[in-house]
């Protein structure tokens, strides 16, 4: 294909793609001028190019196009969704059409008069004011590479006449990269393999730099030195200079996202607003590339699963339009891009079952498992907790690959969920892929070079016991003790079979190892080498395809001393050797929950408290498996409790449990929004059994004893140990209509003693108090439109006492059905009736606490019209 | 130390052969016992014995990298290909670097001999008798006057399979 049409198939994709953002933008802002004008500039543009060069096709669909366009710039037609979307329909005709031009070199055959024909009705109906849409010659300053402007302006209306074959006689020729005059624009074409071409130059100049200044070193000053000292600098520069180039703005991988984002809701029924800031992060070109996928395939689930339709925001009191965030910015050697959305967050119940039922994890480390650990098993191949699979997603191919993606370019996704709120993703990537600073090492014999972002820390540990670092063995695995973390560690020697001898690793064992802490996603790992030398730039080089299937290697380079070593992938590493990222090692050896098929068999957690019987408890009764560390484990009026998310949660111990581990198991029970924990000494296992008591002793704590996976077991008795932390855990704390809120109570007392004793009583008992000190305060409250559930007030008051103000509420106002309770010193039958007469619902006597509490409950639980 | 000899112009796919005059243009190597050729125009390089970096859990076939004036080579072992035993620890082996799809590679050898044009006449196909591991990478077999010259085919002996690892 010749140069002119590759141009033009360059030049009108890249108008094409500029359209779609802005006929977007468009029809969420009708009124945007701006935008309109650039609109109708970009069509006719296309439009003239495509006359020019004699390809039909393109020019009728254009054409018809823009007469729609044109209405709507003269303010003849309105932008609607519904016109919007007709030329957004020609808009992919066109592109279809340059598709085709840029793999055949001529317009594919087709018909577009169905489309015209719709383009050509919106725009009529009005008076067609223009006779011809000959291009006002205003229209066309677009600065374009090529000299169009040459030709004269009459020329792309008559140029209709297909057998025009290709106008290339009056072409001035280069064409390529040829910098034109208009507009004052200082920018050029290079093909991107010019470019490509001298970033590997300059990697070698930045090899053979590295390779000259190694053996300066070892060398005394010389005349070489100094030379030597500004070839280095220019080489930098030159290094950082041509990395510039293939640095672009992460709004190029963005720009096709506003126009998926509304076809999205308009095929969905929802609204959603997409908004992106940073666009103009730069990152290199490769990267962009390998993201933009990713990319796509967030915000797509984002508004398929994540955003809730407009009814359900509704109802949940959330704004109808669902909104999506998109936000990037550079920290350290990395771009941070973040996408969340204000949608209803994953469903981490549904993601729990279904990672129990793909057997990826049992129920007691579920159970164990915090809440973000858990939103990471969408990371799963297959897994994919979407009932349906709509045409957008929910194949279960998506978040792995994703994931996998991501790493692959060194990156890491993080994700937080909170139900009902939303989901935010976060993808770390490095700057840039070709240079990197890297920490070399030798295992083996071999050296190899790691990636220096991955790396966390070097430790030297020693198997002298006492010593800070110390590697242990557990089950013959090696740990590393480090401060206070346990991290699994890898042998680089045995990983990749560098030595025959097995016995290498009992060797390291006697003198000091090196240890490399590597952080892969969210987890951390330690490689054993036997050296470690120093950190150098190195030119990742990829490796050559044989090997490309070795995931412990992310390529190779050339060393300052011209050796060439391997590039180790942390992620290949951790994944070699089972350590997902979504968590710590696994038992490989615990077999998965198995779905209990068998009505009467019942899940049951194991565990042990005070002696030597085993315990057990329906699983499905405890909510959660804790371990507090001692010291958190709080007292209090004689009892012990511990601060539990957010609220303080009783402690009950089991008898005879021992005290003096570091850390207390607990099981934690919850009803409503009571959370109790009851001390055991260790939590064995969970085991399916059928549950048949057989002896039963008498003991509060325990229901009977059961024989439970071969063994005599004492089953405890839930309802004893949590009406124990909380004595009314089995009774509705409130009535159906208010719900979970605390009742709204307005207490009337002048006495401050009394009022301010009363207050914290009534709310320990669970009311919502206010408490001011006369009858015309109160007064106040009323008609500045507050509202209460019950009001209790003082009989003797100065001013206004308490018989007048019932009296008051009682004849008209907000307040005149409330409940209102009569609170004297004074308990004689005549005061009694006098309250009765006067409006007071009930009269309980000052001191009389218990027929207050009481007369409350009665109240409130006559249905109430506020 | 590498010896320079003719002469594939560089940045092309050195393994396409253009003009038929050339075809029979043959490097000469020893491999085992055996002497071998290879398409002049395959060539890139010959090299003397180099530093080869071992590759961890590659197969066996692959000897290792090697830096060739700032470019990775991979090294495949001919011997190993060929189902040969390995070589005395004294040999220095030399190698013969050839170039597909961009990506350049060493065949490593005993050693290289001249460069050969043997006449057309002595070309013959693979004989039946010929070991089934010969017959895989062997285009061809010719005739010389006190033994045989078997033409390797390069590409054939670059498809490695890549095993999991």
């Amino acid at each position: 294909m010749d140069d002119l049409l590759s141009d033009f198939v360059t030049e009108t994709n890249e108008n094409l793609a500029e359209l779609d953002v802005a006929l977007v933008k468009l029809e969420r802002n009708p009124g945007d001028v701006a935008t309109l004008s650039l609109i109708f500039r970009l069509v006719h543009t296309v439009k003239g190019t495509c006359g020019f060069l004699g390809l039909a096709r393109l020019e009728k669909v254009a054409h018809a196009g823009e007469n729609v366009l044109g209405k709507v710039r003269d303010g003849l037609m309105v932008a609607t969704a519904e016109t919007v979307g007709v030329v957004l329909q020609g808009l992919d005709r066109l592109k279809e059409i340059v598709n085709g031009l840029a793999a055949t070199g001529a317009e594919p055959v087709g018909d577009d008069s169905a489309l015209i024909a719709a383009l050509n009705a919106l725009a009529e109906g009005r008076t067609p004011v223009k006779a011809a849409p000959a291009p006002a010659p205003t229209a066309k300053p677009t600065p374009a590479p090529r000299p169009v402007e040459a030709k004269p302006v009459a020329k792309p209306a008559t140029a209709i006449v297909p057998a025009v074959a290709a106008p290339v006689v009056a072409k001035p020729p280069a064409v390529e990269a040829a910098p034109e005059a208009a507009a004052g624009n200082q920018t050029i074409r290079v093909g991107v393999d010019v470019l490509e071409n001298l970033m590997t130059l300059v990697s070698e100049l930045v090899l053979t730099r590295n390779q000259l200044l190694q053996l300066a070193r070892s060398n005394e000053a010389t005349a070489f030195t100094t030379p030597l000292q500004r070839l280095s600098h220019i080489t930098s520069d030159l290094q950082e200079g041509v990395m510039k180039t293939r640095m672009q703005p992460i709004g190029n991988a963005w720009n096709k996202l506003p126009r998926l984002v509304r076809d999205l809701s308009h095929e969905l029924n929802k609204t959603i607003e997409l908004v992106m800031s940073g666009a103009e992060t730069e990152l290199d070109r490769q990267v962009l590339e390998l993201i933009k996928d990713p990319l796509t395939h967030m915000v797509r689930n984002s508004g398929d699963h994540g955003l809730e339709t407009p009814a359900e925001r509704r109802a949940a009191g959330k704004s109808e339009t669902g909104h999506i965030n998109l936000n990037a910015y550079h920290e350290g050697g990395h771009i941070i891009i973040e996408i969340a959305d204000d949608g209803r967050g994953l469903a981490l119940d549904a993601i729990r079952a279904k990672a129990l039922s793909r057997g990826l994890a049992t129920e007691a480390e579920l159970l164990a498992m915090p809440e973000q650990q858990i939103a990471r098993f969408i990371f799963h191949p297959g897994f994919s907790t979407a009932a349906a699979v709509t045409a957008v997603s929910g194949r279960g191919v998506g978040m792995d690959v994703v994931k996998t993606n991501i790493e692959k370019i060194g990156g890491t996704v993080e994700l937080k969920t909170v139900e009902g709120q939303g989901t935010s993703f976060t993808i770390k990537i490095p700057l840039t892929l070709a240079i990197v600073s890297a920490l070399i090492v030798e295992a083996g014999g071999e050296r190899f070079a790691i990636p220096q972002l991955s790396v966390v820390e070097l430790v030297r540990a020693s198997s002298e016991p006492g010593s800070e670092t110390v590697i242990e063995r557990i089950n013959g695995t090696p740990v590393l003790r480090l401060r206070d973390r346990l991290l699994p560690l890898v042998s680089l020697n045995g990983l990749l079979r560098l030595t025959a001898a097995e016995t290498a690793e009992g060797a390291s064992g006697a003198a000091e190892t090196y240890i490399v802490v590597v952080a892969v996603g969210a987890t951390t790992l330690g490689i054993i080498v036997d050296r470690v030398f120093d950190t150098e730039e190195i030119v990742v080089k990829p490796v050559a395809p044989i090997m490309r299937h070795i995931t412990m290697f992310s390529g190779n380079t050339i060393l300052g001393d011209g050796a060439v070593i391997m590039i180790l992938d942390p992620n290949g590493i951790a994944r070699a050797t089972g350590i997902e990222a979504a968590g710590g090692a696994r038992n490989q050896t615990k077999a998965p929950a198995e779905a209990s098929t068998d009505a009467a068999r019942v899940p049951m957690l194991l565990f042990r408290a005070g002696d030597a019987t085993p315990k057990a408890v329906p699983l499905g009764l405890v909510a959660r498996l804790e371990n507090f560390p001692r010291d958190r484990i709080e007292s209090g009026a004689g009892n012990l409790m511990v601060q539990y998310r957010g609220r303080l949660m009783p402690l009950i111990a089991m008898p005879g449990i021992g005290q003096s581990d570091a850390s207390q198991p607990v099981l934690v029970f919850v009803e409503n929004d009571r959370a109790m924990g009851l001390m055991v000494d260790e939590i064995v296992d969970v085991i399916e059994d059928r549950l048949e008591i057989e002896l039963c002793h008498g003991d509060p704590g325990l229901l009977g004893t059961a024989v439970i996976a071969g063994h005599a077991t004492d089953v405890i008795d839930t309802g004893y140990w949590v009406t124990r932390a909380w004595a009314d855990w089995f009774t509705k704390t409130t009535d159906g209509s208010a719900g979970k809120r605390r009742p709204r109570l307005l207490l009337i007392e002048d006495n401050n003693f009394f009022r301010q004793m009363m207050t914290p009583t009534l709310s320990a008992a669970g009311y919502d108090i206010t408490a001011v000190d006369s009858g015309a305060r109160a007064l106040q409250l009323r008609d500045a439109g507050t509202k209460f559930d019950v009001i209790i007030s003082d009989v003797e008051m100065p001013e206004m006492n308490g018989i007048d103000f019932v009296r008051l509420v009682r004849s008209s106002g907000a307040w005149s059905q409330l409940p209102l309770i009569a609170l004297s010193g004074m308990v004689s039958p005549e005061a009694i009736e006098e309250a009765r007469n006067a409006g007071f619902t009930d009269y309980v006597g000052k001191s009389d606490r218990d027929a207050l509490m009481q007369s409350l409950r009665q109240c409130l639980a006559q249905p109430v019209t506020a | 130390m590498s010896q320079q000899l003719a002469l594939a112009p560089a940045g092309q796919d050195s393994s396409a052969v253009d003009g038929r005059d050339n075809a029979h243009v043959l490097v000469t190597l020893m491999v085992g016992d055996q002497l071998c050729g290879v398409p002049v125009l395959s060539v890139r390089d010959v090299l003397g014995p180099q530093k080869i970096t071992r590759i961890p859990l590659t197969p066996p076939e692959i000897a290792g990298s090697l830096n060739l004036r700032g470019r990775i080579v991979t090294a495949v072992d001919l011997r190993v290909r060929l189902d040969l035993p390995p070589p005395p620890a004294d040999l220095k082996r030399m190698s013969v670097v050839t170039e597909i799809s961009g990506e350049l590679y060493a065949l490593l050898v005993d050693s290289v001999a001249e460069v050969l044009s043997p006449p057309q006449s002595s070309f013959e196909p693979n004989p039946p008798t010929l070991p089934k591991v010969w017959a895989r990478y062997s285009s061809g077999i010719y005739r010389l006057a006190d033994r045989l010259l078997v033409v390797l085919d390069v590409t054939r002996l670059l498809a490695l399979k890549p095993e999991q690892a």
